[in-house]
């Protein structure tokens, strides 16, 4: 059991949760990220470790299947059953000069921890952070904290830049010389903003989330195609190199279960309402 | 007792195979001939001395039967399940020249099954020796480590990256050949003789393989958990899995009680499994159970299939489907998977391993409808861990090289079980785990450290 110690919702949709996980708090590091199962009949799912606080992570997720609702009437004091990890390779994170760190959405979760990693690495760092509206945005202080210069987008011009994190990506890189760049988002907002990068052939990495089981090499539910090679997105990744990522077909594998978590939604919310434990009314 | 019906057992996951009564169990025993010289034994990889438990049996003495089955076996409950006897203790029966061999796998899970039911007995331990013995894997190699180690006194430690110990016994036989019961009562028993099995901790990750050699000793029991996918074009369509994810979905995560269990599965009207060993057949049945009508497809012969003979008659009984000496050579289906295509083979001159090398037929191509395609082709070692231990040796298959106690080139450090010895089976992983913990105790008690 591990033990929540602080749960709180950041925007539309987006909660954070600190939990209690010594063995995974002491040696994650940038990049990686945990799997965890709430209770006896829960599904394994894979979340970043968005930060670290002695012996507790913070995990941020959008409560948009049955899982995150649920992970998102946690409250302080309430356990999980199982959090693994740290798991997954590190950030590839050296001394290299400017670095760009774009997150979108709920992807902005996994930018801090990787802004400051490379900030510490002795490296110029410039965040970039886009969401649809300014009540979908998080972590924008933290952010500005952990970057040497930060910009914002959303789609609807409602907080910063009026469009995308790619467009804003342009304007950053134009004539400058940039030693890598992560972008973490939905798939197809990182197949998009990798665009922008692949050009000037600068070193870009995405962080994967295709869907996962043990999170450990042992099953292949969380397979990718990298550079035409086969890889296991939770063994050898998550983060890869986008311009040699196949972004439809994680996008193809994503939605293997589109029918069943769309079944399990539907029935969470009419179970929550009936009981009347206070399950979240989306 | 005996075997459900198929039709009946197709709706659960309960136990296959009753098990023998109590009369059942003295009246075979009753057959064993008491050789002399036992060929049984020999063909035992851990010598249990066979026909001497067999006679307690006879006279009705069975706690004496255990004791002499525990000399050799800590896991007879799970060995008598899931051993392939037909090679093995049964293969070398003299009866089996006349008439059918003993039922030796039988009468060993009758008195485990017999024990269990009286509750768990905890061995005596010895002194304590101050000695710290840290175990990576809960499966059969761990588990038997870890009991071992424990009865000699060693305080011992079990680090399991997924939630639940048990190795291959939790995620991957599935129930209705190995009841989860069974596989409990020997963790609640090694957790009774003090061991400490942490759950969650990915040893390379969660535990640093510098903790990992503070310890005084360090048994890595790891398995061959990575599973091979075929390479060949189509596998990364919607409905093309590796045996272990959808074992694992059903036997640990329980996806056939979805949405109770929140772990889904895709229903698929039709589904092939390519392989023959065990995995393949435990695969086939549990899509069977899940109500796919289920093909299997394997590249040799009926007689080449490398699955227990009894497992094979059951998938048979249960419906499945064979179609032998064929292989896939690609997933259709456009994102979902809809059909296998596959080529005929013929069988030529025996490979390397001494098995007969099937070649392709040209022209020969056929295609079996499918909405899924389960790939039971074999797993290696995870290189997780090897990788981060420095300097440690390992074979072309990433195994991790020992010798006859389970030692490997680094100091302090022994391997055992499908890490070592690749993808093999249960007695074999326990077989070779027992040597390990009795060498690690023979240096743990030599040296001073
Ligand atoms: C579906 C299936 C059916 C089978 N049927 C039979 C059968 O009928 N008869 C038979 O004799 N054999 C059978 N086998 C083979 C048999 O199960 C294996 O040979 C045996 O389990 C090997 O035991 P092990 O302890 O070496 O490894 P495993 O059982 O694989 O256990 C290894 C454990 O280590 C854990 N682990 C791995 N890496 C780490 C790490 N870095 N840190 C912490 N934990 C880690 C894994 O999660 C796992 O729990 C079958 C195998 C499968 C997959
Ligand atoms: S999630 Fe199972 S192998 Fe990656």
């Amino acid at each position: 059991m591990f033990r929540v110690v602080k749960a709180e919702q950041l925007a539309e949709k987006i909660f954070q949760i600190w939990v209690e996980a010594p063995h995974v708090a002491r040696n994650a590091r940038a990049g990686q990220f945990l799997v965890l199962r709430i209770h006896e009949q829960g599904e394994r799912i894979p979340l970043t470790v968005s930060a670290v606080e002695e012996d507790c992570v913070r995990i941020i997720f959008m409560a948009v299947g049955k899982t995150t609702l649920e992970l998102s009437t946690l409250k302080a004091g309430d356990s999980i059953r199982d959090v693994a990890g740290p798991l997954g390779k590190p950030s590839e994170i050296g001394k290299s000069g400017t670095c760009i760190v774009v997150g979108g959405g709920a992807g902005i979760a996994s930018c801090p921890i990787i802004a400051r990693a490379a900030r510490a690495a002795g490296n110029r760092v410039i965040g970039i952070i886009g969401a649809r509206n300014a009540d979908f945005l998080i972590l924008e202080n933290e952010m500005r904290e952990s970057c040497h210069e930060l910009h914002i987008a959303t789609d609807d011009g409602s907080r910063g830049f009026h469009g995308f994190a790619a467009d804003v990506l342009k304007k950053v890189i134009a004539g400058k010389k940039i030693a890598c760049v992560w972008i973490i988002g939905p798939a197809i907002m990182m197949k998009v903003t990798s665009k922008v990068t692949r050009e000037r052939k600068i070193r870009t990495y995405v962080s994967l989330n295709p869907i996962m089981v043990d999170g450990t090499g042992m099953c292949g539910s969380c397979r990718v195609v990298v550079g035409g090679e086969t890889k296991f997105a939770c063994v050898d990744g998550p983060e890869f190199d986008a311009h040699e990522v196949d972004f439809d077909l994680l996008m193809q594998r994503q939605r293997v279960y589109f029918d069943e978590e769309k079944a399990a939604v539907e029935r969470y919310h009419e179970h929550s309402c009936q009981c009347g434990t206070g399950g979240h009314h989306g | 007792m005996g075997e459900r019906p198929a039709a009946e057992r197709l709706h659960d996951f309960q136990e296959v195979d009753g098990g023998l009564s109590p009369e059942e169990a003295v009246a075979e025993a009753g057959r064993c001939l008491q050789c002399k010289k036992p060929t049984c034994v020999r063909g035992c990889p851990v010598e249990i001395d066979i026909p001497a438990f067999i006679a307690r049996i006879a006279e009705g003495d069975i706690s004496g039967a255990a004791r002499i089955i525990m000399e050799n076996n800590l896991l007879p409950a799970i060995c008598g399940r899931v051993c392939p006897q037909e090679i093995q203790c049964e293969g070398q029966c003299i009866l089996g020249v006349k008439e059918t061999p003993l039922r030796i796998g039988d009468l060993e899970r009758f008195v485990a099954d017999h024990e269990r039911i009286q509750g768990p007995v905890i061995p005596l331990i010895a002194e304590p020796t101050g000695k710290r013995v840290v175990v990576v894997g809960s499966g059969p190699a761990g588990l038997t480590a870890a009991a071992e180690l424990a009865r000699l006194g060693h305080a011992v430690t079990v680090f399991e990256s997924l939630h639940e110990p048990g190795g291959v016994l939790v995620y991957g036989i599935p129930a209705f050949r190995l009841p989860k019961e069974v596989v409990r009562a020997e963790i609640d028993q090694l957790r009774a003789m003090g061991v400490e099995i942490r759950t969650n901790h990915l040893a390379g990750t969660s535990v640093p393989v510098s903790d990992l050699l503070s310890y005084d000793a360090v048994f890595i029991g790891t398995g061959a958990g990575l599973p091979f996918f075929m390479k060949i074009p189509g596998e990364q369509l919607n409905g093309v899995y590796s045996a272990n994810e959808f074992l694992t979905r059903v036997n640990l995560m329980h996806a056939e009680l979805f949405p109770e269990y929140d772990t889904p599965m895709r229903h698929a009207g039709r589904v092939v499994v390519v392989g023959g060993g065990n995995v393949a057949m435990d695969a086939a049945r549990v899509a069977r159970r899940l109500g796919s009508r289920v093909t299997l497809v394997y590249r040799r012969r009926e007689e080449d299939l490398p699955a227990r003979r009894a497992e094979v008659i059951r998938a048979k009984e249960e419906g499945v489907e064979f179609v032998l000496c064929a292989n896939p050579i690609r997933i259709l289906g456009d994102p979902f998977v809809t059909g296998v295509e596959c080529v005929r083979t013929e069988i030529c001159d025996p490979d390397d391993t001494g098995r007969p090398e099937p070649a392709p037929v040209e022209g020969s191509n056929f295609v079996i409808d499918a909405d899924m395609c389960i790939q039971a082709i074999g797993q290696g070692p995870n290189p997780l861990l090897i990788r981060k231990l420095e300097g440690i040796r390992y074979g072309r298959k990433g195994n991790i090289m020992v010798d006859e106690e389970g030692s490997t080139n680094l100091d302090r450090v022994f391997a055992a079980g499908d890490v070592a010895t690749g993808a093999a089976t249960v007695i074999l992983a326990m077989g070779g785990a027992k040597k390990a913990a009795r060498a690690i105790d023979r240096m743990l008690r030599g040296s001073n450290r």
